[in-house]
């Protein structure tokens, strides 16, 4: 396994008086793509509000890059080069594509050649450059959504459940995305429940419940150990097939 | 030329850019379609009041940023000017001073209310400005030997800006155009403009009015107004990009502190008289906000539109009434209605039906009709056409 990236340690979140995450351990390696995975409510979500420091670290430590990030400010963390791309999209529906893409380029205007790749990744974007992001169609919104994180080299892309909502054949196109993504060496830190897209772009995995890891290890692994799934996930591959 | 000045935020409706040009040139050449002291002061009010509710709306309609001490600013400016001319002299260095002053005090002020909301916000933010507004126009009136209290301050101005003052020797002439549109007579529309101090005071304040307009559209065009509307839509988004909104939030706070105030000291100066009532009442506020509301939230041209329209309603419906009365006066229940005296019943049916027919403020409905019809004469294509990606340059 490469360097570690990005590494949780003990970390415990609560909102309001709920105890959400309960000392979660994880280590995202360097230039790789981890699958966070796990039931609904097991604290995916959280997490990655943590790292991301929109929900404050009760206890425990996030480290990023050999940099203590627990008690940075959002901002901080992602000038860092996190991108964050967050469950509901995170776009902004009043502005359009264009203003959309400019907002996330902090460091300037666009680089041409990036963004001609991006377009290459969601064609859509280009046709609809001009238009209102909230007029979009919801796989247009993720993909602006993810566009909007990789128009700068990120070190680090965290994705919260990409495909959720999605037609299958817009699925694919982010499989294509995330694959192509991944030949970058962008380290790609991914929420999903869609267990087939997991396993079509996951290199690692890590499993949460009841605010825990409760394992980590190799995507395919997982995808081949049918008895697995079901004790950690309550599910089998071939149901999701 | 037009993109540079308009910063590339063009009206997007036929309807609006004719409003707009008829507001324009109407104000360019007032003094020279609209006799009278009342005309006077109403059209210089529009121009002071559609800076003034611009500069609201860079708070409300970019940021969701809802202040009720916006005529703070607006006193400020207004009393600095006052006190200055009243205390320092009657000279330009005097309305310099003055206008500076009230740009410090506000910019100040601004800074405190704007990292105030870092600790507050929404509507409780909301109740501390509208906390703060009150105890300052108190302030005002019980600091009688400062701020004359409750008489408020009568000043002098520069020689230039008095009707004493004749900048050409001889009149020009007008043409009235209410006059000839109600006589139909265009002997009796002609009418003599002497040059004078009013005239200055008046294109001084058109001149600034309009830069300071052009200013807000290229600032809210700008990256930094970008990022505005993205913290309007969602906080912990922009954030989440790497955006201190806190900073953004600031800063806007004092722009429009800032904006305000000088308008306050250029309503001062065309009034030559600065009293609470005028520059510091909950109802100006009220107003603010209605012409903001009425005009279309987050567009400036709703500034234009809304601030227009209202004051003209509120100098005008009264006599507008009185024409109509005089002309149903043998109709039991309809005269009854249409008198002068219930011009404020009429002022607030005409608010509500335009809130009615226009839910998004009148800029506003206007672009979504001239979208939907762009929409539907390009429905026989694709709907949509790839542009050129402009990576943000601008």
């Amino acid at each position: 396994m490469s360097e570690p990236l990005l590494t949780l340690e003990g970390v415990h979140t609560h909102i309001g008086q709920y105890h959400i995450l309960h000392g979660v351990d994880l280590v995202v390696p360097q230039g790789q793509l981890t699958m966070l995975l796990g039931r609904n409510g097991a604290g995916k979500s959280t997490t990655l509000r943590t790292i991301m420091n929109l929900w404050r670290a009760s206890a425990g430590r996030i480290v990023f890059d050999g940099q203590d990030i627990t008690r940075l400010a959002t901002p901080q963390v992602a000038r860092l080069g996190i991108g964050y791309v967050p469950e509901e999209m995170g776009i902004f529906g009043q502005l359009t594509v264009e203003e959309n893409m400019i907002l996330a380029a902090r460091s300037g205007p666009m680089d041409e050649g990036r963004l001609n790749w991006v377009f290459e990744l969601f064609p859509a974007l280009k046709k609809f450059w001009k238009s209102r992001a909230g007029t979009l169609s919801g796989g247009q919104k993720q993909m602006l959504a993810i566009a909007r994180a990789i128009i700068e080299p990120r070190r680090l892309l965290i994705v919260d459940e990409p495909s959720k909502g999605l037609a299958p054949s817009i699925i694919n196109h982010l499989i294509d995305a995330f694959t192509q993504l991944k030949r970058t060496d962008t380290t790609i830190l991914l929420v999903e429940q869609n267990f087939n897209f997991a396993r079509s772009v996951g290199d690692n995995v890590a499993v949460m419940d009841d605010g825990r890891v409760v394992y980590c290890g190799d995507m395919q692994a997982l995808a081949e150990d049918v008895a697995l799934q079901r004790r950690l996930l309550g599910l089998s591959l071939d149901s999701h097939q | 030329m037009l993109d540079a000045l308009l910063s590339g935020d063009y009206p997007r409706s036929r309807a609006l850019s004719a409003l707009l040009l008829l507001i324009f040139v109407s104000l360019a050449f007032a003094p020279f379609l609209f006799p009278g002291t009342v005309a006077y002061q109403t059209y210089s009010k529009i121009c002071v009041f559609i800076v003034l509710v611009a500069s609201y709306d860079i708070l409300l309609g970019y940021t969701s940023i809802v202040s009720f001490a916006h005529t703070m600013f607006f006193g400020i400016g207004a009393y600095a000017v006052a006190i200055a001319l009243r205390d320092v002299g009657t000279g330009w260095d005097a309305v310099l001073l003055g206008t500076g002053v009230g740009l410090v005090i506000s910019l100040l002020a601004g800074l405190a209310m704007g990292l105030l909301s870092l600790r507050v916000r929404a509507i409780f933010f909301a109740l501390v400005t509208l906390a703060v507004a009150s105890g300052f126009l108190i302030l005002t009136f019980k600091l009688y030997t400062f701020t004359g209290g409750d008489d408020g301050i009568r000043f002098s101005v520069p020689r230039e800006l008095r009707p004493s003052f004749k900048l050409l020797e001889s009149d020009l002439t007008g043409f009235d155009v209410i006059g000839f549109l109600t006589t139909g007579s265009l002997q009796d529309a002609l009418f003599k403009v002497s040059v004078n101090g009013r005239v200055v005071m008046y294109y001084l304040l058109f001149v600034i009015c309009t830069l300071l307009f052009l200013l807000m559209l290229r600032v809210m065009n700008s990256p930094f107004g970008r990022v505005c509307q993205a913290i309007r839509e969602n906080e912990f988004r922009a954030e989440a990009i790497g955006y201190r909104t806190v900073y953004f939030r600031t800063v806007n706070v004092c722009l429009a502190a800032c904006i305000a105030s000088l308008a306050g000291s250029l309503m001062a100066l065309a009034t030559r008289y600065a009293h609470p009532e005028t520059f510091l009442s909950f109802g100006v506020m009220v107003n603010i906000l209605l012409m903001t509301v009425i005009g279309g939230m987050g567009t400036l041209y709703g500034a234009v539109v809304g601030a227009s329209l209202f004051l003209l309603a509120e100098t005008y419906l009264q006599n507008g009434l009185g024409w109509v009365h005089a002309r149903v006066e043998g109709i039991p229940l309809l005269a009854d209605v249409l008198t002068p005296e219930r011009w404020l019943m009429w002022l607030g049916i005409l608010f509500v039906l335009s809130i009615y027919f226009f839910p998004k403020g009148i800029v506003g409905q206007l672009r979504v009709w001239a979208q939907a019809r762009r929409a539907r004469r390009s429905a026989g294509g694709d709907g949509e056409t790839a542009a050129a990606p402009t990576l943000g340059r601008r």
